[in-house]
């Protein structure tokens, strides 16, 4: 390549003298001409050597693989060094085994690989079980919010979670999860956790997200249940969020803003009815509780009056802000919203909306000379508010004037009870504090409190089936302590034993101990921070 | 108000500076661009010479500095796996995804050793594109460094006969580099050293070296007093001298067990900057290996 390029320069110098020593115009650019040809033929040439020589380095590179063990290389067709002196390395023994297995594996591996080394779907699939004991009565859906928590005495299946992932094209990549699980009854339940395409890279730190997705609400809501540092749901995400975390169909822009901190805008646009959104459109009870327990705020929902426009989709919007604040500690700081109608109330209730508000902040420590990231300390907390507009309500559902069963009371005139419309506020937060102690070994220590300003409907003196009901045990004051440890004995498995000291405002102290087990087979992508 | 516009406009103009931004994932790769880019580019690693590489912490930070990178240089052998795809899968820069303009997977072209026949992870944590820690060996450092020159000169074509000076520049000073750390290790050819998790398979087919035992049972096992007793006696039979340890891996084992056989433990480090008089670059690195592997021979 030098040769080459000394020859144009020798030809346009000599071309310059004879331009320098009085030629004519038209021969200069006769001249010019030429020397333009000139220099595309030899580019061409160039260029045609250059590929020859691509050729011959594949193939001496793939000689290689498939020969035994000569460790001959090229490097830009420059040979550094001289081959190893084979006869006196009495290593060589060692060096042939090594290469031998190299050479072995190519022709296998090769159907598995595609584009620097990823394969075109990467699948993974993870078992998370538990086993374990708990004084409560009502486990699931009582001390257990989570619809993946342990939710018996005994063992729990808290889920079998396919996981698929890779680009689509040059635009998208694309990612599914769907989840297997056995409830308490020991009936199957099959769940699309999320199923979305997103952009791969649209112009100035713009993404979009499609399909089925947890809503970017805090920390904890967009994880999947094997990523969390503990055996079940925080208190104030079952209550708020729901057993299986805000999700649902809908679209989703983020922006990564032009700081030289890492500061991120995030707005979902999602339906707002459905299981998975529990404080909005959603028509059961609260949580995973049993279908016979009374509903939130005591009045069903059957004030749905779909979707007419934006406002009755749930719009969440969410900014997150990162600052290293030494090389090991890292600070994350988010402020999360969710808005969107719910259908509480009777038919002709009108307009009612719920909003909820969460704060978070992560902090992290990890050692400048860690090993397999240990050891670490990290701290994690979220607050959360949430007001909930519930819709008048009148439990003389049929008209009759008279109590008939299962029908709430108001015991000061014997009638069946007519709720006014109000507004309930309840907030909550949790805090986990983790110290990675040596490398595969976790300790964690959470602390959560969660309650709700008291709502007329819970003051007033209403009886179910002559039982005064009093205040509503999924909105009451509740506080857990849980620690843990968990032992890591890679990163594809994981043992966790927790234990719970739950106090609840109306039912009482309960205390439970779980052992959560977990595998991972096959592909599993990079967590973020 | 005005204030607050030059501070966001202070902050807007903050990461580009003129000269092209190369982030490398590792110290290494970082290394070998600065002898390729000299002052015409700046140059940042992801990882930290004194962490595990395999768990750098994808902190929001890094997204940012994918983000406003024109030249990403990556080692391409699952070294970084656990960490880097969603961080640049966030960032969303043409320019560094893979395909792009200045996407640079480092060991193209680099013979790889250990590639494994099957994958199968009841044999420990395996790169099924076979042992990363390539850059052990000097050679592969002028196939990185070309690979660099490559793209550099593609993206700043004005600087382009710099960064070709600076890349023969280094791969002719490795070159003489080389055969003397050759001559250095010659004598302790076919000795057998010790190392903690079996990240040196290219330093030893390079120097001739034999470096086939190691603490860990399996790649990313903690060492088991089982295997530990094994390979003391393995030690002892081949008059094993060495054990070298990477500074993020556990010292007290290697020490236990060079107490139980006469070895000597020393620290070594894949990246510049990982050990002290090591900070200086590439060849300041490979000096400080080879010389600190015959002073414990030699011994």
């Amino acid at each position: 390549m030098n040769s080459y390029r000394q020859l144009i320069a020798g030809l346009i110098m000599a071309v310059g003298l004879c331009v320098v020593s009085g030629q004519q115009s038209s021969e200069t650019e006769q001249l010019k001409q030429q020397l333009q040809q000139l220099q595309e033929n030899l580019e061409r040439t160039q260029r045609e050597y250059q590929a020859q020589i691509q050729e011959l380095q594949k193939r001496v590179h793939d000689l290689e693989q498939t020969s035994a063990g000569a460790p001959a290389r090229l490097s830009h067709g420059q040979p550094v060094v001289t081959d190893l002196d084979k006869e006196s390395n009495p290593g060589s023994n060692w060096v042939a085994a090594t290469a031998s297995s190299s050479r072995g594996s190519a022709s296998i591996l090769r159907p598995l690989e595609s584009k620097d080394g990823r394969s075109y779907l990467d699948i993974g699939l993870i078992g998370t079980f538990a086993a374990g004991t708990s004084t409560a009565d009502d486990i699931s859906g009582g001390t257990q919010l989570g619809g993946h928590d342990p939710n018996q005495r005994g063992f729990t299946v808290q889920g079998i979670e396919a996981n698929f992932a890779g680009a689509v094209d040059p635009y998208f990549r694309a990612n599914a999860n769907v989840l297997f699980q056995v409830d308490e009854d020991g009936e199957s339940r099959l769940e699309l956790e999320e199923a979305w395409l997103e952009t791969l890279s649209l112009s100035s730190g713009l993404q979009v997200r499609a399909g089925e997705f947890y809503t970017e609400f805090g920390r904890q809501n967009s994880l999947h249940p094997h990523a969390w540092a503990f055996v079940d749901q925080p208190v104030v995400l079952g209550r708020f969020l729901g057993p299986d975390g805000l999700r649902n169909p809908g679209a989703r822009a983020s922006w990564l803003t032009p700081t030289p901190f890492f500061s991120e805008l995030l707005l979902s646009v999602q339906n707002s009815q459905g299981e998975t959104a529990s404080s909005f459109r959603s028509g059961g009870g609260h949580g995973n509780a049993d279908e016979s327990a009374l509903p939130l705020a005591y009045r069903h929902a059957d004030n749905d009056r779909g979707v007419d426009g934006l406002e009755d989709l749930l719009l969440s919007p969410r900014y997150a802000l990162s600052l290293d604040l030494t090389d090991n500690q890292v600070l994350l700081l988010g402020a999360s919203a969710a808005f969107g109608p719910n259908s509480r109330g009777s038919e002709d209730a009108g307009s009612t909306l719920t909003q909820i508000y969460g704060f978070d902040l992560t902090w992290k420590w990890k050692s400048p000379e860690h090993h397999a990231g240990f050891p670490f300390v990290s701290f994690q907390t979220e607050g959360l508010m949430r007001r909930y507009e519930a819709g008048h309500f009148d439990w003389d559902e049929n008209g009759n004037g008279l109590v008939d069963f299962g029908e709430v009371v108001d015991s000061t005139t014997g009638l069946p009870a007519f709720l006014a419309r109000e507004t309930l506020t309840d907030y909550g937060f949790y805090s986990q504090l983790l110290y990675g102690f040596r490398k595969g070994w976790v300790a964690g220590l959470r602390f959560e409190y969660s309650a709700g300003e008291t709502a007329d409907y819970e003051q007033s003196s209403l009886t179910l089936d002559g039982e005064p009901l009093g205040r509503d045990p999924l909105r009451s004051q509740r506080w857990r302590v849980s620690p843990n440890l968990t032992w890591y004995p890679s990163e594809f498995s994981k043992i966790r034993l927790q234990y719970n000291y739950d106090d609840r405002l109306v039912v009482g102290v309960d205390h439970s101990v779980w052992l959560q087990f977990e595998f991972l087979l096959g592909a599993h992508a990079a967590h973020r921070f | 108000m005005r204030f607050l516009s030059s501070f966001l406009l202070l902050m807007i103009a903050l990461p580009t500076q003129g000269r092209l931004n190369v982030v490398a994932t590792t110290p290494d790769l970082a290394a070998i661009a600065r002898e390729v880019g000299g002052s015409a580019v700046n140059v940042i690693s992801l990882a930290r010479p004194t962490e595990d590489p395999h768990f750098v912490e994808p902190k929001p930070s890094l997204i940012v500095k994918l983000r406003d990178a024109d030249v990403l240089i990556e080692g391409g052998a699952e070294l970084e796996i656990g960490w880097l795809p969603a961080l640049v899968d966030r960032a969303g820069n043409r320019k560094i995804s893979p395909g792009g303009t200045g996407h640079i997977k480092a060991n193209d072209g680099v013979r790889m050793l250990e590639v494994p026949t099957e994958l199968d992870r009841s044999q420990g944590d395996i790169h099924a594109a076979g042992n990363p820690h390539y850059l052990a060996d000097p050679q592969n450092a002028c196939i990185v460094a070309r690979h660099i020159e490559k793209t550099l000169c593609a993206l700043e074509p004005q600087s382009a006969s710099q960064f070709r000076a600076n890349t023969d520049q280094f791969v002719h000073d490795l070159e003489a580099k080389l055969a003397f750390w050759r001559q250095t290790l010659a004598p302790f050819k076919g000795q057998t050293v010790v190392g903690y998790h079996n990240s040196w398979p290219y330093f030893a087919e390079r120097f001739g070296l034999r470096i086939d035992l190691f603490l860990e049972p399996k790649p990313g096992l903690p060492a088991t007093p089982t295997h530990l007793a094994e390979i003391i006696g393995q030690m002892k039979q081949r008059r094993a001298r060495v054990i070298i340890v990477d500074r993020y891996l556990d010292r007290r084992t290697a020490e236990a067990v060079a107490s139980r056989t006469g070895a000597k433990v020393i620290e070594v480090t894949h990246f510049p900057g990982g050990i002290k008089d090591t900070e200086k670059g590439y060849v300041a690195l490979m000096d400080y290996l080879v010389n600190a592997l015959a002073k414990a021979f030699a011994r």
